[in-house]
Parts: structure tokens; C-alpha cells; sequence
């Protein structure tokens, strides 16, 4: 065979290596969360040292100066996620539904509408959004953080998607049974969506959890801080003290990161599904 | 009248916070109210207008295009080598895939921590490592550095999602026509590039698209943690710089044009996308 001859062996050598480097940041982080912040004067060590949870209950009870404590912020950071994850199903299966069970005038219109949003993410019209959402009295309030970013045509589409693939004699048989529409998508269709479900919930969940942009805008008061959006002030407070406490910051970066990963490691099923939808 | 009630709360929520305010942006941009915010008169490009403005502008316009380039270039690059090689190894494929796909969970700030503490100047094992080399790392003062490290960040997570897309793509293609490569005498090389490739083209342009708009528009979160835009302007983008004229400097003119110039990058991007679609690339 031409080409590149590489034995098996030196692919899995190039592949552990590369892991490796992509887990490097993380293993460091956590070296340094474990540690005091003095021993990281001469250098960051080599290895985890004992401090890990005594570190991450100091910043979950304590947090760092002028910040709220980070279980606080975790909480915000979860109604946020929550907020936006559900909103975003409970918005984008009824709109599906009505795209693929019903013809009606302005159907192509509502579609077309929906899907503009694909094209507006946040970053583009945070200001106009932020005057709007601003006017409509909604700032430093979970509606605030939440309704600007729940309208979501990768949602719509997906259970449209999904929708098409069942039976139209499902629907005939329900309507012979006397099943209106409503009971036929509570009763029918939503149990037979659980894979949807939950691929649209952990996709939009983590996409709820790392928004940094939208709530730096709109929540000014720090018992509203989320955590993600709090590190900017974290790092800044620790880099005041004479000894930069940067061992509370990684605890805190770690703290933050742990939920999406874990629910994309743990749910990587049904991540990959919700994201390759309708590309592959 | 149930099929308009139940796109009601969505379609609601598109008008209320995406079209009412791209509207009121585009009337804005185009209007000058006077000193005592009565009275509008129609101001033609008169707010994108001022030469100080443009220049800089036009700068922060070169940033995100040299900072689209290297992160949308080096994640295809590194997401495709790393599926193509996952997808070729027999044992511990599932474990490689989550070993790749985790970064791109992280939220960007968070990635942006990460790295700030690698790269943090004579404490940071990053920053160290340059220094033994040689190559006096200081992001803070040194522009290209700065600019490469907001790069690398992107990198480091975006080329997981390539590599998720370009596994999934991979897996689609039938395994016998490698077989029909080979046989042909076609060597892994050429099968690569004759028959992987041209069967990727279509998850390869949906990845390009992503990542030029992941690259443009969200790597925010980074520079806002890393950089802040600095040294100078050498890491504001487009979108930092709006960020900053709007919320820091409270120019309501400037920021209401440039959201403007924003919608419009939005709208040819689809524009050009349409037409790619429509030219050569086929979706199943």
C-alpha cells in the first residue's frame, strides 16, 4: 500500500499524543485548583496537590472579593440553562407540529420567519436586543436573560424533521379514534419523541449554560451573576491580592466547566445526534 | 385557528427580539436626532461617515478576518486529521471520539481562564516554555502573540466540533467504495483524496460555514477574558469593538451603525451560501 504507511502503533502513539495536548489545560487546572496559591510562585508543580475540595468549598461558600459566592452563581447559571433549554423545546415542538400536521395560509411565511433566527445569533444584534429587552423593563430578570435566546430554528427544524418520519397512518388511526390534534401530540407523538427530546435538551442546555455575551448585558447586580459571565471579575479580584490567588480561579473554572462536559460525556449519544441532525 | 396558536410563542419571540430590533437598528443607523432628542431628520451614511471611525473600523475588519482565517483553517485542518486517523485504528474509537469532542463543551470564558493562566507571563507553564526557548512571551504587550493565543483557544475548541462533524461525515461513506479504491490499486493517498474527499464536500462546507461564523462572531467570550481587544486593537474584532463603543463608551450613533454593518455581513453570508448550495453542493 503507498501512500502513508504508518504501523497502527504510531497511530495510536499520534492520537494519545494529541489527547494529551487537548487535556493539557484541564490536568493543569486542576494542579493548580489543588494547590495553595504560594506554590505557584516558582512555577506551576508537576502534580495534583491535597487542596482540590478544600479549594472549590472555599470559592462555592466564600466566592472572591466583591463577588457572590459561587453556588449563588451556580444556581443563576442553572435557572438560565433550564430557562432557555426548555423555553426552547416548549416553543420549537408545537411551531414544528404546526409546520408538518397542518396546512394554512402563511405557513411558508412562519417557516421562513423561523428560520431567519439560524442567521441572528446573539452576538450579531445584542445591541438593538439589548435596547428592546431593555424598554420592555426586562433587564437584571430571568426573562430578561432568557426570552431573547429561545426562539431556535436548529429545534424547529430537528422535530420537524423528526415529524415527517412518522407514519401518516398514525395520525389517521388517531383520528379515527376521536383523538383531536392536541391529544395526538401529547398522546402519540411527544412519547414517541424521546430521543428528540433529549438530543434538543442536552444541545440547547449546554448552549444556555456557556452564554457569556447576553447576561454580562443584562444582569448589572452580582447576586444575579451567572458563573460563566462572573470569571472576567474572579480573575481580576485574584489577581489583586499580593499572592494572585489563581488556585480559586482555576477551582472556579473547573466548578464551571464540569456540568457541560459532564452531560455532553455522559449524554454524548444523544449530543452528536441533536447536532448532526439533518447534515448527515 | 390551532395551527397559528401553536406557532404563536415562537413567532412572538422572533418579532419581539429579532426583527423589531434589526428594524429599529436600520432606522437609527440612518437618522440624527439632535441635541435635545427631539426632532429626526434622515442622515444618509452621515453616521458611518467620519473618517476616524472608518479607519479604525476597517482595522478591527482586518483582525476578524486574519483571526476567521487561522481558527477556521487550523480546526478543519486538525478535526479532519484527527477523524480520518480515529476512523483508521481499530481498537478505542469510542474512547478517542470523547477524548476529541469534550473541549467543545467548555464554555468559551472558561476556555479563555484555562489558557490565560498557561499563558500568564512567568508563571504560566505556556509562557515559561516560550521563555526557555527564547521568544519572550508576553501576550499583553505583544499584539501577534496575542492574536496567535486568541486563535489557539478557538482552535482547541472549535477543531473538536470539526472533528465530530467529519467522524460523522466518514461513517456515511459506504466502506466498499475504499474497497473499490484499493482495488483499482488506487494507494490510501490517492483514495483520500479521489474518493474520501469529494464524498466529504458537503460536511465539509456546512463545518466551513460554522466555523466562519463561530470565528466571527463567538470567539467574544475569549477575547473578552484573555485580551480585552488589547494590546492596542490588535484582538478587537467586529464584534468586540461594537461591545465596546455601545457599553463602554456609550456611543449610541456608532453602535447603532455598526450593528447595522453587522446585520449586513449576516445577510451576504447567507447570500453567498444560497448560492454555493444551489451551485454544487447537494444535502441529502
Amino acid at each position: 500500500m503507498s501512500g502513508s504507511a504508518r504501523s497502527p502503533w504510531m497511530r495510536h502513539v499520534l492520537l494519545v499524543l494529541g489527547a494529551a495536548v487537548a487535556a493539557l489545560p484541564l490536568y493543569l487546572a486542576l494542579v493548580v485548583a489543588s494547590r495553595p496559591a504560594s506554590a505557584l510562585l516558582d512555577g506551576v508543580p508537576v502534580t495534583p496537590g491535597s487542596l482540590l475540595f478544600a479549594n472549590i468549598g472555599h470559592v462555592l461558600r466564600e466566592g472572591l472579593p466583591d463577588s457572590p459566592p459561587v453556588w449563588r452563581m451556580l444556581v443563576n447559571s442553572l435557572e438560565m440553562a433550564l430557562g432557555i433549554s426548555l423555553g426552547k423545546i416548549v416553543l420549537s415542538v408545537p411551531a414544528a407540529f404546526a409546520v408538518v400536521f397542518f396546512r394554512f395560509r402563511g405557513r411558508m411565511l412562519a417557516f421562513w420567519l423561523i428560520f431567519v433566527t439560524l442567521m441572528l445569533p446573539i452576538e450579531v444584534r445584542f445591541y438593538p436586543t439589548y435596547k428592546v429587552t431593555a424598554d420592555l423593563g426586562l433587564l437584571n430578570s430571568l426573562p430578561g436573560l432568557v426570552l431573547p435566546l429561545i426562539a431556535s430554528a436548529t429545534a424547529t427544524f430537528l422535530f420537524r424533521q423528526f415529524f415527517l418520519t412518522l407514519p401518516p397512518e398514525l395520525a389517521d388511526a388517531a383520528r379515527v379514534d376521536g383523538c383531536g390534534p392536541l391529544r395526538y401530540l401529547a398522546d402519540v407523538v411527544l412519547p414517541l419523541s424521546k430521543v428528540n427530546l433529549a438530543a434538543i435538551f442536552v444541545l440547547e442546555f449546554i448552549y444556555g449554560w456557556n452564554q457569556y455575551l447576553w447576561p454580562l448585558l443584562v444582569t448589572t447586580s452580582p447576586s444575579q451573576s451567572t458563573i460563566v459571565m462572573g470569571m472576567k471579575e474572579m480573575i481580576s479580584a485574584a489577581q489583586s491580592f499580593s499572592v494572585p490567588e489563581w488556585n480559586l480561579v482555576m477551582a472556579v473554572a473547573l466548578v464551571a466547566l464540569v456540568p457541560p462536559v459532564v452531560v455532553v460525556v455522559v449524554m454524548q449519544r444523544w449530543f452528536v445526534k441533536g447536532l448532526t441532525a439533518g447534515i448527515t | 385557528m390551532l395551527p397559528y396558536a401553536l406557532l404563536l410563542p415562537q413567532l412572538v419571540v422572533v418579532v419581539a427580539f429579532f426583527l423589531w430590533p434589526a428594524l429599529r437598528a436600520f432606522r437609527e443607523a440612518f437618522v440624527q436626532s439632535n441635541a435635545f432628542g427631539i426632532g429626526e431628520r434622515f442622515a444618509g451614511l452621515e453616521n458611518f461617515a467620519s473618517g476616524v471611525w472608518v479607519s479604525s473600523y476597517a482595522h478591527a475588519a482586518v483582525v476578524t478576518l486574519v483571526l476567521a482565517t487561522i481558527t477556521t483553517v487550523g480546526s478543519m485542518a486538525l478535526g479532519l486529521l484527527l477523524a480520518v486517523q480515529v476512523e483508521r485504528v481499530r481498537k478505542g474509537q469510542s474512547i478517542y471520539r470523547t477524548l476529541f469532542l469534550w473541549t467543545y463543551a467548555i464554555p468559551g470564558a472558561v476556555a479563555g481562564s484555562l489558557w490565560l493562566f498557561l499563558f500568564e507571563p512567568g508563571i504560566g507553564p505556556g509562557a515559561r516554555a516560550f521563555d526557555a526557548l527564547g521568544a519572550h512571551w508576553n501576550a499583553a504587550l505583544n499584539p501577534t502573540q496575542a492574536l496567535l493565543l486568541v486563535a489557539a483557544i478557538g482552535i482547541w475548541q472549535q477543531s473538536a466540533f470539526c472533528f465530530l462533524f467529519f467522524t460523522a461525515g466518514l461513517q456515511a461513506i459506504p466502506r466498499e467504495l475504499h474497497e473499490a479504491g484499493a482495488l483499482d490499486g488506487a494507494g490510501r493517498t490517492r483514495t483520500f483524496w479521489s474518493i474520501t474527499m469529494p464524498l466529504l464536500s458537503p460536511v465539509t462546507f456546512y463545518v466551513l460555514v460554522m466555523n466562519v461564523v463561530y470565528a466571527v462572531f463567538g470567539l467574544f467570550g475569549i477575547i473578552d477574558i484573555v485580551t480585552q481587544g488589547g494590546p492596542g486593537n490588535s484582538t478587537t474584532t467586529l464584534v468586540y469593538r461594537l461591545y465596546v463603543d455601545a457599553f463602554q463608551n456609550a456611543d449610541t450613533t456608532v453602535a447603532g451603525a455598526e450593528s447595522i454593518v453587522l446585520l449586513a455581513i449576516v445577510v451576504g453570508f447567507t447570500a453567498l451560501q444560497f448560492r454555493a448550495l444551489r451551485r454544487r453542493i447537494h444535502y441529502r
